[in-house]
């Protein structure tokens, strides 16, 4: 296989705009897949993924392409939808030269569309417009053609017309990628340098590494050097993905391929690393390696305080497969022993969560998630305490200042909900860096925001203020002085640690409320009245009265109550199982995250 | 696998057995009611001969012994002719037997309890009535949608002794809006003036799909627990100082005044639930009719039954037996305890421990009960008691 023969790409697409079903076609066309294997969002394995509708993990897959009496070699990179996985999007990107930048012909283009374009544009890849669902009713192709020439400065005609769900259009797209993307550049001669795009675990094989050889090539058996991780390995097995995966003898310049060498945890593979021959290694690594670092932190707890073992045992197998799951031993005075975890946002927090309940059957309780905040003192004002969990905030008398980490926020949305997205952002301390509109419908915002407020409910609001019309996506940017405080919460005056939450000082006074509210909602009546407070230090901020339940029984209980009656009790008994008792009182689980449901 | 019978269940099984029979009319809906009825008058007349039919196609459902009660509810069996009752009443006999001690209730609204219907009463096989009553205050009424007026209520029950009838039971409701403990207080008042031998005492409840909670939902009634705990702390008080025992959490009676056929729910024995959505009970499942006439009615004219059923495994026995034995003054007894297999007595030493140890159980020579100030929350205790 020659060089000039491969093209490798993936697809910008937002979710929903029909990103896996345009894959399915393509590989349906290229006879990559029979009609038999043949299954709806192919490149999606996990069921999670499916149920949610978006793609977690990355993937990449092989198609030959006729053309013009060649073979080409068609590598499609998958990448994940979510802004919880940019970093894993920006190195799929990276292992690219063109990508197919699918716009849904009614939706138009989305702010995740943007920011994952402007990272392809960044990497000099061939951008082929794609517009989708063209078919549809109320698809308004004028428009978008418009807002995309806008975007990218193409013509008209280089925009191609698809219907994914049709078939339309989908030998137009094969063709464009032979004819317009190039061919990868790389030096076959030259030691080799492979970029790690993804990894995913296998628990026969270890885990399995896909990568893009960029310069020289790979062949099996010869021993290699991970170069950031400076871990070495036999390539015991190398290959190509088609459906399957293909072993190969030696994987050449410009191709993608996959390496499975014996390795055991997904925390050894690190994505954007570079594999290098161990006996002839390449002077530098591939630029654009990060170690990705967790953004919210959450504790999460057994709700049976027995199972602290196993709930251990769960996290280091979710770790094997999830390198950025990080997690370390806490305890609680309300809720004992537990982990304090690390994710890379809300989405992956609860995408964990599903796992222990839906793999290890495991019942958790999960805090309210913060940021990690640093903290410098008065005594050494030049080192940074870096604080993760409420319990960690310091002394607020010995305290210099404490700093936030700070977001770039990109929303894309209708003219009509300018004013309601902005007076949202202001809310959560957004500053205005930019507005532009796109066509005279849609607008982007640029906000400058703390991460802290995206965490509690800034997307379910944004989605409903806007009735569903605005699309969003982040950047980290570092981070700035803030001016934070510890609200605490009393239950009958016993500080309940595990429902301590960081708030800015100048929201504390109404969070605090909220919460007390919201904890007044969600924890049933008890036979004794419970006081609930919100506290900063010493002083009180916020009260509720939860009163006493006084009445448990049903009047009536004769014949044809029984049965009904029997499966009412059987089921109040058991969720009275997944609640955990703090002090007397029995706090249900949802409780301890009702400070992200605040404004439900 | 055969599950062990216990002694106490073969005991519990092979005593007398009750039947239910459901009158599925009423002349008016009360805001509360979610019992199924119907205010048609049409099928009254099909209704008696597929009760009869179905008693005759369910005739093994019980084991072939007297029966110790009979028990017509509803609706209102007040509506149907008395002619009608006495049918039933006689194909039960044909086929089972009655006891001659047989307790026979009916159910009946105090409109419905003229004197012409009381002589026809008088000289049937009816034995004891459950009068309707719920209140003697006009606005009560009138709130509750009732046939009845509060004087029609008295007439009623100043005509019971006249006609010779001494065994029966009133329906009061409390905890109604806007009652006050006095109001409650003047409603028990007439138990004494009247000497009611039992009463049936119900906490205002609201169930879906009532015109009462649609009313809640509206907020234009507002129903709160704590008025119906302080008029079951006056109920108590007055049970005991009047010396009624408050042998079952809404149901109180003179000495040797208990009901016969309810106490079989409460006690576990079998039933034989004959009519539209009546349910049936043989120790080892339960039974329901459809709750609809219609589709019953067309059933029993092809012969067949319009029935469902669960089998009720060893768990559910446990804890319905805890469910309603809670309810009982007597609770519930060691002995049955120890009926259920070896990891349920387990089960009831672990979790009694924590319950004891709290006060909301109590010990005594042959069993466990609730104590009077924690009945108010039998149901919470009973589910704190599952297995599950």
């Amino acid at each position: 296989m020659k060089m000039k023969e491969i093209r490798n790409f993936c697809i910008i697409a937002h979710i929903d705009h029909g990103k896996s079903t345009l894959a399915d076609r393509l590989l349906e066309h290229t006879q990559t897949i029979s009609d038999r294997e043949k299954k709806d969002q192919l490149l999606d394995d996990m069921d999670l993924e499916r149920e949610r509708g978006i793609t977690i993990k990355s993937h990449a897959i092989q198609m030959n392409y006729l053309s013009n009496g060649e073979v080409y070699t068609l590598n499609l990179i998958d990448t994940p939808g979510h802004v919880d996985f940019s970093y894993e999007v920006s190195r799929a990107i990276a292992a690219c030269e063109g990508a197919l930048l699918v716009v849904d012909a009614a939706q138009g283009i989305q702010a995740q569309t943007i920011s994952n374009l402007y990272l392809a544009l960044e990497h000099d890849l061939e951008i082929i417009p794609v517009l989708n669902k063209v078919d549809l009713p109320s698809a308004n192709p004028d428009e978008v053609k418009d807002q995309i020439i806008d975007l990218i400065g193409c013509e008209e005609e280089d925009i191609l017309m698809a219907s994914a769900k049709t078939g339309l259009g989908i030998n137009d797209i094969l063709e464009a990628v032979v004819e317009r993307i190039p061919a990868p550049e790389g030096d076959p001669d030259a030691p080799l340098q492979a970029l790690i795009f993804d990894s995913v675990y296998n628990p026969y094989r270890g885990i399995e590494a896909f990568f893009k050889v960029v310069n020289g090539k790979i062949r099996k058996g010869e021993q290699v050097k991970f170069m950031n991780t400076g871990s070495k390995y036999y390539a015991d097995e190398i290959g190509v993905l088609k459906l399957g995966q293909e072993s190969r003898k030696e994987i050449g310049t410009g191709n993608v391929g996959y390496i499975i060498s014996g390795i055991k945890e997904a925390k050894e593979v690190k994505v954007g690393d570079t594999i290098t021959s161990f006996e002839r290694p390449a002077s530098a690594a591939i630029e654009g390696f990060e170690n990705v670092k967790p953004m919210v932190f959450a504790g999460i707890y057994p709700v049976d305080t027995e199972e602290f073992e196993e709930l251990r045992a769960s996290l280091e197998k979710l770790q094997l497969n999830d390198a950025s799951l990080t997690f370390e031993p806490e305890s609680s005075a309300a809720l004992g022993f537990g982990f304090r975890c690390g994710f890379l946002g809300m989405l992956h927090m609860e995408i964990i969560q599903e796992r222990l309940d839906r793999e290890f059957n495991m019942t958790v309780i999960t805090t309210v998630p913060n940021v990690s905040y640093y903290a410098y003192m008065k005594k050494e004002p030049d080192s940074k305490v870096i604080v993760n969990n409420p319990s960690e905030f310091p002394d607020p008398t010995k305290m210099e200042r404490m700093e936030e980490p700070y977001i770039k926020a990109q929303i894309i949305t209708k003219a009509d909900y300018v004013g309601a997205v902005m007076n949202l952002a202001i809310e959560k301390r957004g500053q205005l860096k930019n507005q532009v509109y796109l066509t005279s419908e849609r607008v982007e915002m640029t906000f400058d925001m703390p991460l802290a407020e995206i965490v509690f409910d800034f997307y379910d609001r944004l989605k409903s203020i806007s009735r569903g019309y605005a699309s969003f996506d982040y950047h980290p940017v570092g981070y700035r002085e803030s001016d934070m405080v510890k609200v605490d919460v009393m239950l009958n005056g016993e500080p309940v640690d595990a429902l301590s939450a960081l708030i800015h000082r100048s929201n504390s006074y109404d969070i605090g409320k909220k919460i007390c509210e919201k904890l007044k909602e969600l924890i049933p009546r008890q036979q004794f009245m419970i006081a609930i407070q919100a506290a900063i230090g010493a002083k009180i901020i916020a009260r509720e009265t939860l009163s006493a339940l006084r009445k448990d029984v049903t009047a009536k209980c004769y014949g044809g109550d029984i049965s009904r009656k029997r499966k009412l009790l059987e089921k109040q008994k058991a969720g009275k199982k997944r609640m955990r008792q703090v002090g007397n009182v029995e706090i249900p689980q949802q409780a301890f995250l009702a400070v992200l449901k605040l404004n439900d | 696998m055969k599950e062990p019978l216990s002694e106490f269940f073969y005991q519990s099984f092979h005593s007398l057995a009750g039947a239910y029979i459901h009158i599925p009319f009423c002349k008016q809906a009360c805001i509360y009611c979610d019992f199924h009825f119907s205010t048609l008058e049409k099928d009254r007349g099909a209704m008696t001969m597929a009760i009869i039919k179905e008693a005759q196609l369910r005739k093994d459902f019980l084991p072939q012994q007297a029966l110790k009660s009979i028990y017509f509810g509803g609706g209102t069996p007040s509506v149907v002719p008395i002619a009608d009752i006495e049918k039933i009443i006689e194909a039960l006999d044909n086929l089972y037997g009655i006891d001659a001690s047989a307790e026979i209730t009916l159910e009946a609204n105090p409109d419905d309890l003229n004197e012409a219907y009381l002589t026809e009463l008088s000289r049937s096989p009816v034995n004891r009535l459950s009068i309707g009553i719920q209140s003697f205050k006009e606005a009560d009424l009138s709130f509750m949608n009732r046939a009845h007026s509060a004087k029609e209520a008295i007439g009623c029950l100043e005509s019971l002794a006249k006609y010779g009838f001494d065994n029966y039971s009133i329906d009061l409701i409390y905890g109604l809006p806007n009652q006050s403990p006095e109001d409650w207080l003047w409603q028990m008042e007439h138990l004494k003036t009247f000497d009611i031998p039992h009463f049936s005492a119900y906490a205002l409840t609201v169930e879906s799909k009532t015109k009462l909670a649609y009313l809640q939902a509206k907020g234009a009634v507002e129903l709160k627990d704590e008025n119906a705990a302080k008029h079951f702390e006056l109920l108590q008080d007055f049970a005991k100082k009047e010396g009624y025992e408050h042998y079952e959490l809404s149901n109180f009676a003179r000495p040797g005044k208990r009901a016969v056929h309810n106490g079989s729910y409460w006690e576990g024995t079998a039933y034989l639930g004959l009519g539209p959505s009546a349910h049936s009970y043989n120790g080892k499942e339960r039974s329901w009719n459809v709750a609809n006439n219609a589709l019953y009615l067309k059933a029993l004219e092809q012969d067949g039954l319009a029935l469902e059923k669960e089998i009720l495994e060893e768990k559910d026995r446990f804890n319905e037996m805890l469910m309603t034995r809670l309810r009982l003054l007597e609770g519930i007894s060691e002995r049955e305890i120890n009926s259920f297999s070896p990891v349920f007595q387990r089960h009831w030493l672990k979790e009694s421990r924590k319950l004891l140890a709290t006060g909301k159980l109590v010990q005594f020579s042959e069993g466990y009960r609730i104590p009077s100030e924690w009945r108010f929350f039998s149901d919470g205790i009973a589910a704190d008691l599952f297995y599950t």
